[in-house]
């Protein structure tokens, strides 16, 4: 069985306990996957100083030339793996088999992936409005005519990683290049990404010292968190409450991603369903970008109800078929305890679930040991229903009803919003919006990415600050 | 699925008997055989004694008199052994909240000066158990284990774990003087750690831990001739941290022999332990509660996997592991099983109390020739409710 050691800033760690994980339909061992112990993370990053010497050593242009060369290693290659090596075909059977993921899907996060490695130039350039990145190695250095200075704010970023969604590696890969150390916890099903990823970094040229990877239970994730002076977390409502206001830690949870619909453009709204669709569909609804909300001041029966029967048609195949849409749930319980949720909610007279008269069955299909949720379209009446607000890891959806000038003051935090909209007034609230994070004004998919924006925060900023410098020399 | 050393399943196959684990026909095991037989039937005549003595009017105690009372049959005459114990189903750690706790003195120690030690009591009422003389007799039992080139006698102790109600404070200041040394202690309040923790007070649970190596440090440094400490898996870590940091080890501050407790004490963490924070001190691991006495461990290291069993003191206390579906039967020798404890002392009787622990049954030793446990740890049943390890 393949076995995942524990990553000691590049040398492997065979662990005394080991976690093993399993085929999400077969239930069949899949892997072995070395845990760590707080004490071990904490005693590491005592060192993680040492990683950003190594990668101080090597000018930022070879860096982003061995970022670009680790963009074909991860997608061509076969890279180390347990005693043997994995193809890329592998990585994509073996990514969906731990997942829930449909192959599909890992093949299209890893092409996400392997596009944001070979265009950090262009993203880092844009996240630092053009500054010379030689000037973040040194230190200093001048910029037309002016003095400048950045100050590292840590060693190494401390990355607390999900299982549910391969597409957030995105966000730890520029990293490297900016001469950040990395420590990655793994999602305990998605050991794969930080690992191959890892080694392809490796064999392009990266320090090995320059990584860590430690998988293990949640105390391992706090001891990340506890060790590094900048980490980012992935998780619910409730640990994005507990770390919101550490200042240390950058958190990122759901989305609550939503499509306002401006009373100029609601009549026109056929013309947006394939939109509205692939908001809510694509990557099964897992990432944070998915549409969970469509806001409209009217004719939301009839956008529920098109949507609705759009989306009916979708059905739960199996992971390796091309057509599969939807991933599986695969931790125990998971997808029923969301279904009475959502049961829970519908029992307000305000919400309906429109797409329940268009499927064949019922909204949870459970197998042997998995479960998939089909795509569930609300019709949500009042603004201020619980059911307003849901999000949930599969294609789900509310379309409310709300008057365009309360929808701004009701939609709460939204990290991407589609605004459909040529109502100028409309636009400059919008873009005045404290409560929205990623604007997209016209008819954008809110899962439509801008890569050379900051997502959630500039991550530049985040792991350097600048500062005033003054040298005699 | 998380995978130990050993099975996670719980075993549920009948339990071998010890004559079929050691049928091999060497004097070794012939000789264990023997051990085992002697020690069953010290334990089962010890068990007679407690049991006379606990429910004789004249010596035992209002709680387990008047228990007796409401039952259809007498212990005194009926319990002849370990095994009829059964008949006292499981002793419920509830009857120990509350009062009054005079209940629990034994009449034939009214007149002595009581203890009483707490456990628990985060929120509501802490379990109260009564003391008089057993946590010196348990810690002088447990001295006995100590090998006396990593804990000298004369050398002074640092006490560096849960102190206020608890029996460790007394019991480890008590295991010193015993030993002839001088028992040095840092106050560490664990029922605020965890309301540190309920509350997502992160920072103030760093500084409260920050503030006790502190002062563990200090006195470390003090020039008191420290050669022993008492401390927690997560305390001895940040300590041997701590003095990583400043280029030294628990080994170069003084410290050759360290005493510690706590179901963090997974193989992985021993080893962890051994290989990169001890710098040769020797690390004595124990299982212990305020039910109960010391648990001392048989040695472990690389030759088997750093796993470590325990051994209750018997016949003071016995630990069996057992089918949770079924306490009423020991697991197999090697399988899972949630661990239940008696414990039989004259000052304190607990019938067949279900821990909050699970582990893998260990066959007897010649050290210890009777059933161990090892791979300690919440049971899984539980787990999701349990904080362990906070200080």
């Amino acid at each position: 069985m393949i076995h995942f050691p524990v990553l000691r800033w590049g040398e492997p760690y065979e662990s005394l306990e080991t976690e093993q994980v399993v085929h999400f339909v077969t239930g069949e061992p899949i892997a072995r996957v070395s845990q760590a112990n707080p004490g071990i993370v904490a005693r590491d990053l005592r060192k993680a100083y040492r990683a950003r010497e190594a990668l101080r050593e090597i000018p930022t242009s070879e860096l982003l030339a061995m970022a670009k060369r680790a963009a074909d290693l991860f997608m061509n290659a076969d890279l180390p793996l347990g005693e043997g090596t994995q193809s890329p075909a592998q990585f994509v059977r073996q990514q969906s088999a731990t997942t829930g993921l449909s192959e599909q899907m890992c093949r299209l996060n890893m092409d996400k992936l392997r596009f944001v490695l070979e265009h950090l130039d262009e993203i880092l350039g844009s996240l630092t409005r053009g500054l010379d990145l030689e000037i973040l190695r040194r230190g200093y250095g001048e910029e037309n005519g002016v003095l400048r200075s950045y100050q590292a704010t840590t060693p190494a970023l401390g990355m607390v990683l999900p299982s549910n969604s391969p597409g957030v590696h995105t966000l730890w890969l520029p990293v490297i290049p900016m001469q950040i150390g990395l420590v990655l916890k793994p999602g305990p099903q998605e050991p794969w990404t930080p690992w191959r990823m890892a080694q392809a970094f490796f064999q392009a040229g990266i320090p090995r010292q320059s990584i860590a990877v430690y998988p293990g239970g949640a105390e391992v994730g706090a001891a990340v968190l506890h060790n590094t002076p900048r980490s980012l977390i992935f998780g619910g409502l409730a640990t994005v409450q507990r770390y919101r206001s550490n200042p240390e830690i950058q958190v990122h949870g759901p989305g609550f991603s939503k499509i306002l619909l401006g009373d100029d453009r609601v009549d026109d709204w056929e013309q947006y369903l394939d939109l509205m669709v692939d908001s809510v569909l694509v990557n099964s609804g897992r990432s944070c970008i998915n549409c969970s909300g469509i806001w409209a001041s009217r004719n939301t029966h009839q956008i529920a109800e098109a949507l609705a029967e759009q989306l009916a048609t979708v059905e739960a195949l199996p992971p390796e078929d091309p057509q599969a849409q939807l991933a599986a749930f695969t931790v125990p319980g998971q997808a029923k305890a969301i279904s009475e949720d959502i049961d829970a909610a519908l029992e307000s007279p305000s919400n309906e679930d429109i797409t329940a008269k268009h499927r064949q069955g019922n909204r949870l299909v459970e197998r042997e040991r998995c479960a998939y949720l089909l795509p569930t379209v609300v019709h949500c009446e009042a603004p201020d229903d619980p059911m307003a607000s849901k999000e949930y890891m599969f294609p789900f959806v509310s379309v409310v009803q709300s008057p365009q000038e309360k929808m701004l003051e009701s939609i709460g935090d939204t990290l991407v919003a589609s605004a459909i909209t040529e109502d100028e007034r409309f636009r400059r609230q919008l873009l005045d919006a404290p409560n929205i994070d990623r604007l997209n004004l016209g008819p954008i998919p809110t899962i439509s990415l801008n890569w050379l924006q900051p997502h959630e925060g500039n991550i530049v900023d985040f792991l350097y600050r600048a500062r005033a410098f003054q040298s005699a020399d | 699925m998380k995978v130990r050393s050993r099975s996670p399943s719980f075993g549920i196959v009948p339990a071998k008997t010890t004559q079929e684990m050691t049928s091999t026909p060497t004097t070794a095991n012939e000789s264990l055989q023997a051990a085992v037989g002697q020690a069953r039937a010290a334990l089962d005549a010890h068990v007679r004694e407690i049991v006379g003595w606990h429910f004789d009017p004249d010596t035992g105690c209002p709680f387990w008199l008047q228990w007796a009372q409401r039952q259809s049959w007498d212990p005194r005459q009926e319990i002849q052994g370990l095994d009829d114990l059964v008949r006292f189903d499981h002793f419920q750690d509830d009857w120990l909240r509350g009062g009054p706790v005079r209940r629990w003195v034994p009449k034939a120690y009214a007149d002595r000066p009581i203890y009483v030690f707490e456990t628990g009591g985060t929120t509501g009422v802490p379990k109260s158990r009564i003391n008089i003389e057993d946590f010196r007799i348990d810690y002088e039992e447990f001295s006995k284990t100590l090998p006396e080139q990593h804990f000298p006698h004369g050398a002074n102790w640092l006490m560096l774990g849960p102190s206020g109600p608890r029996r460790l404070r007394l019991a480890v200041e008590h295991l010193a003087q015993h030993r002839g040394g001088i028992s040095f202690c840092v106050d560490l309040d664990p029922r605020w750690v965890i309301q540190l923790i309920k509350r997502g007070w992160m920072e103030h649970l760093a500084a409260y831990q920050e503030h006790i190596i502190d002062q563990a440090i200090t006195i470390l440094e003090a020039g008191h001739d420290i050669r022993c400490m008492f401390t927690t898996p997560k305390l001895l870590e940040a300590l041997a941290l701590r003095l990583q940091d400043k280029g030294t080890s628990l080994r170069k501050a003084g410290i050759s022999g360290i005493f510690s407790g706590g179901t963090e004490f997974t193989p992985q963490w021993n080893r962890f332990a051994h290989e990169e924070l001890l710098d040769g001190a020797f690390m004595a691991p124990t299982y212990g509660n305020t039910l109960m006495g010391l648990a001392a461990s048989a040695p472990s290291g690389p030759h088997n996997g750093y796993t470590i069993a325990y051994y209750a003191p018997q016949p003071r206390a016995v630990l069996e592991v057992v089918d949770p579906d079924n306490p009423d039967r020991p697991v197999a020798y090697g399988q899972t099983g949630r661990v239940m404890l008696t414990t039989l002392t004259r000052e304190f009787f607990v019938p067949r109390f279900l821990e909050r622990d699970e582990g893998e049954r260990e066959p007897p030793t010649a050290g210890y020739p009777w059933d161990g446990v090892s791979g300690v740890r919440p049971f899984s049943r539980f787990a999701k409710n349990t904080t362990v390890g906070v200080y």
